[in-house]
């Protein structure tokens, strides 16, 4: 520690070093991939989340969790630069991933914004010592983008509300323990006036987690039907009706994800980093098409939009940190990330060949290029679509007129809704 | 171009600003066109007195920087030039002064302080004709005779090469490379206009024909110059980005600014949403590429492992996002945008130029694969 409380940077990397070296193992390639693949049983899976919550633990222990939360909530209450020097120090390394989003950012982050007293005291020093997974009970099965139109209603009774809908695209929820909840409070006023946000506990009666199977037989996704969940008031985050303030924040924190300073990502993991294009050049070595030109101006290609991305979110990090740019500019990140990592399976796809339509266990990277492909687009539509990023950077960051909606000044109970779908 | 500037950088970068404004506005462009050099003496001195040409070079012969990093200095003048496509040979100028200052031990002294103050201009010659106009292919031949050496070759395009005092001459000495500052008016030495892209950045061939120079005018040692030249390669990549974001950067701001004025059916085009949405994408691209423009030119100033990386990152990536969305700021201004009077080409113009030079984006995502296959052992 130096005379100012805050520990030298050098100091703190080397603790993070003989850290990692002592007590880690290696990054497992799946984890390298970032995608979402069908490739494990749920016993290796919830294996995995104990794994890490285990690490998790570990890293609370050695000091090295929460670097930039606050001391008071258990963090470490040290600087970006600190978190940057993990990041490095951690590269190899098996992390906990499940840890960082959506728990820590934006879950935390929103608890740490608008949480009371009692709520981060209880809730931040669990999450860094690996006690709780959150997720997002954000989205709804009758709109995805459009976060605002929640038809989960929140009825208060006494002390308690009384909660009633659906929320889905939750990851994990199966192996979760608290949701962070936008559900509608009013429904005479306009949309936007009419939420609240709430915890609660997912495993509980009242909340039936169902795992929704993807196109390549992924069941990382959930949906959860909520029936008469009853939540203590001492439980909503923020003010009653004023669930959009929180949702705006909340949503911030969504887009920024691995660029949070809340969060850690070790150098080169997923398309946080350069993994997604190695992994591009191991399955074109794989099919023996390395050294052709095209294929190796395509794996030029993906190590570009990699080394891009990466620097981008730490440019657009820096900028709204420091002021230089509005917080609404992480839709910049979201969008550039959607769309190359989009780019980057696509061009995994196609330097594996044939291989990419059929293909044998034997055959390492390339058995994962056509699942990767199949689901590409997922990068484009989890965590909010592209298309609405580019309606927050045309509209709230370089300023050009919003798009026209029928549902701004009317009560929402009396907004037009379509029909559900026969197929649904 | 960096967000967080130092106050001394962000007054530096601003004077020269100023200074762009104030001596080469779009109408001194337009009249430069018909210029032979492209740029003027007093203009060159102006930029050379603010420091434009010494930030490269060492404290003991002249030079000095503003932030300790010369390169990132530099890099603001060339964001500067790009966002005005202002004229004069920056890149080149400033390339040979660092390698007559990092290896040419003290003979060099006169013409550094030249350069300096802008009396001179220099330039390097790198690229030869076609299909040896790529970054790893010199040919020309520099041949050792007693207290001499000979060179017999030809390179283009060579920057302001029609009024460069100085030629910095990267070629072949046996299995090496050697570099050669050739005075322009020595015997032998021939140089004829290109046509160029540029509006006033001028290129030309220049012919060896057995060129002989005093062995003293070789730049460090005979055969031994190829890491020097990578070194070059590397900073005229990251001054050539800088630019090209800078050009990119006015393109943007321009196109914006016609999108809220412009009406089409009662309404101004920023209120499409089609538009709207390539706003957003061109927007992610510009950033992305000061981004990566900071982030390659840090890295080779600071000396780090991945420098290599980042500046072909850097060149790939510019030349490729940057060029379409320079040409999407032409779609978007429709027929007045492909006119010569609209100002919008002169920056198309520079940023043409700038993806073509040191390395196209092909080239550049060949070297990253060479890289990939390195850094995971897959060679």
């Amino acid at each position: 520690m130096s005379s100012t409380g805050t520990e030298d940077l050098e100091a703190f990397r080397r603790r993070a070093r003989d850290f990692a070296r002592a007590n880690l193992g290696p990054a497992s390639a799946r984890t390298a991939a970032g995608a979402l693949r069908n490739d494990r049983t749920d016993e290796e899976e919830l294996a995995e989340v104990a794994r890490e919550r285990e690490v998790q633990r570990m890293l609370f222990d050695a000091g090295l969790a929460g670097i930039c939360l606050p001391t008071e909530y258990g963090g470490q209450g040290l600087t970006l630069a600190h978190q940057r020097a993990l990041n490095e120090e951690l590269a190899g390394y098996e992390f906990p991933t499940r840890f960082q989003a959506p728990t820590l950012s934006p879950c935390a982050a929103v608890l740490l914004d608008f949480g009371t007293e009692e709520q981060k005291r209880r809730h931040i020093p669990a999450i860094l010592k690996g006690e709780e997974l959150w997720m997002q009970f954000l989205s709804e099965p009758s709109g995805g983008s459009d976060v605002a139109g929640a038809l989960t209603s929140a009825v208060r009774d006494g002390d308690e509300w009384v909660l009633n809908g659906s929320k889905i695209w939750t990851t994990g929820a199966w192996w979760s323990d608290w949701g962070l909840c936008l559900a509608r409070t009013n429904w005479d006023v306009p949309k936007h006036r009419g939420l609240t946000v709430f915890i609660f506990p997912i495993r509980q009666e009242g909340i039936d987690v169902h795992r929704i199977e993807m196109l390549n037989g992924s069941k990382e996704f959930c949906q959860e039907f909520m029936t008469d969940v009853r939540v203590p008031d001492s439980d909503r985050v923020g003010d009653v009706d004023d669930g959009w303030t929180v949702g705006t924040r909340w949503m911030f924190h969504e887009r920024m994800l691995t660029n949070s300073p809340l969060v850690t990502v070790p150098v080169g993991f997923g398309h946080g980093g350069t993994g997604v294009s190695s992994l591009v050049a191991i399955g074109a070595r794989d099919a023996g098409r390395l050294s052709e030109p095209v294929v190796r101006d395509l794996v030029g290609e993906a190590r570009m939009l990699d080394i891009a991305d990466r620097e981008l979110r730490h440019r657009v990090g820096q900028g709204i940190a420091t002021g230089v740019m509005v917080d609404q500019s992480a839709a910049l990140t979201r969008l550039f990330s959607g769309v190359t990592a989009t780019r980057i399976r696509t061009i995994g796809f196609e330097v594996v060949g044939t291989a990419g339509a059929a293909w044998t266990d034997e055959d390492g990277q390339l058995a994962h290029s056509a699942d990767d492909y199949l689901m590409r687009q997922v990068s484009q539509i989890g965590g909010g679509t592209t298309e609405m990023a580019r309606n927050v950077v045309s509209e709230r960051v370089l300023g050009m007129p919003r798009e026209r909606s029928l549902d701004r000044d009317v009560p929402f109970r009396d907004v037009p809704r379509g029909r559900p779908s026969s197929r649904s | 171009m960096l967000l967080a500037l130092s106050s001394d950088q962000e007054l530096f970068r601003e004077t020269t600003a100023k200074l762009l404004d104030e001596l080469v506005p779009v109408g001194e462009l337009r009249r430069l066109r018909e210029d032979a050099d492209g740029f003027g003496t007093g203009y060159w001195r102006r930029g050379a007195d603010l420091g434009w040409t010494s930030l490269l070079v060492g404290e003991h012969h002249g030079g000095g920087s503003i932030s300790g990093a010369g390169l990132v200095d530099l890099a603001l003048v060339a964001y500067e030039f790009g966002r005005h496509a202002a004229p004069g040979p920056l890149a080149v100028t400033n390339i040979v002064a660092a390698t007559l200052d990092e290896a040419g031990g003290d003979r060099f002294d006169g013409v550094i302080k030249e350069l300096l103050s802008g009396e001179a201009v220099a330039t390097w010659g790198l690229a030869e004709a076609p299909p040896n106009d790529g970054l790893d292919s010199v040919l020309l031949d520099v041949r050792v005779e007693g207290d001499e050496v000979v060179l017999n070759g030809v390179k283009r395009p060579v920057e302001s090469g029609g009024r460069a005092d100085y030629l910095l001459v990267s070629g072949r000495t046996g299995s090496g490379l050697s570099q050669v500052l050739v005075p322009a008016r020595t015997a032998g030495v021939s140089v004829s206009p290109m046509h160029s892209v540029d509006v006033t950045r001028r290129f030309s061939v220049v012919a060896f024909d057995d060129v002989r120079v005093p062995l003293d005018l070789v730049v460090g040692e005979p055969g031994a110059a190829a890491g020097q030249v990578e070194l070059q390669a590397g900073r005229a990549v990251a001054i050539g980005c800088a630019e090209a974001v800078g050009a990119m950067q006015t393109a943007f701001d321009l196109t914006v600014e016609w999108a809220f004025d412009r009406y089409s059916f009662g309404r101004p085009l920023a209120s499409y949403q089609e538009l709207k949405h390539r706003f957003a994408d061109m927007l992610s691209w510009l950033e992305a590429s000061h981004a990566v423009s900071d982030a390659a030119t840090a890295a080779l100033a600071s000396g780090s492992a991945d420098a290599a990386e980042l500046l072909s990152v850097a060149k790939a990536f510019i030349g490729d996002y940057g060029g379409e969305l320079m040409q999407d700021c032409v779609q978007m201004h429709g027929g007045i945008g492909v006119t010569f009077e609209h100002d919008l080409h002169l920056y198309l113009r520079r940023h043409t130029l700038n993806r073509a030079i040191y390395g196209t984006p092909a080239e550049h995502r060949a070297r990253l694969a060479d890289i990939v296959e390195e850094q995971e052992g897959l060679a």
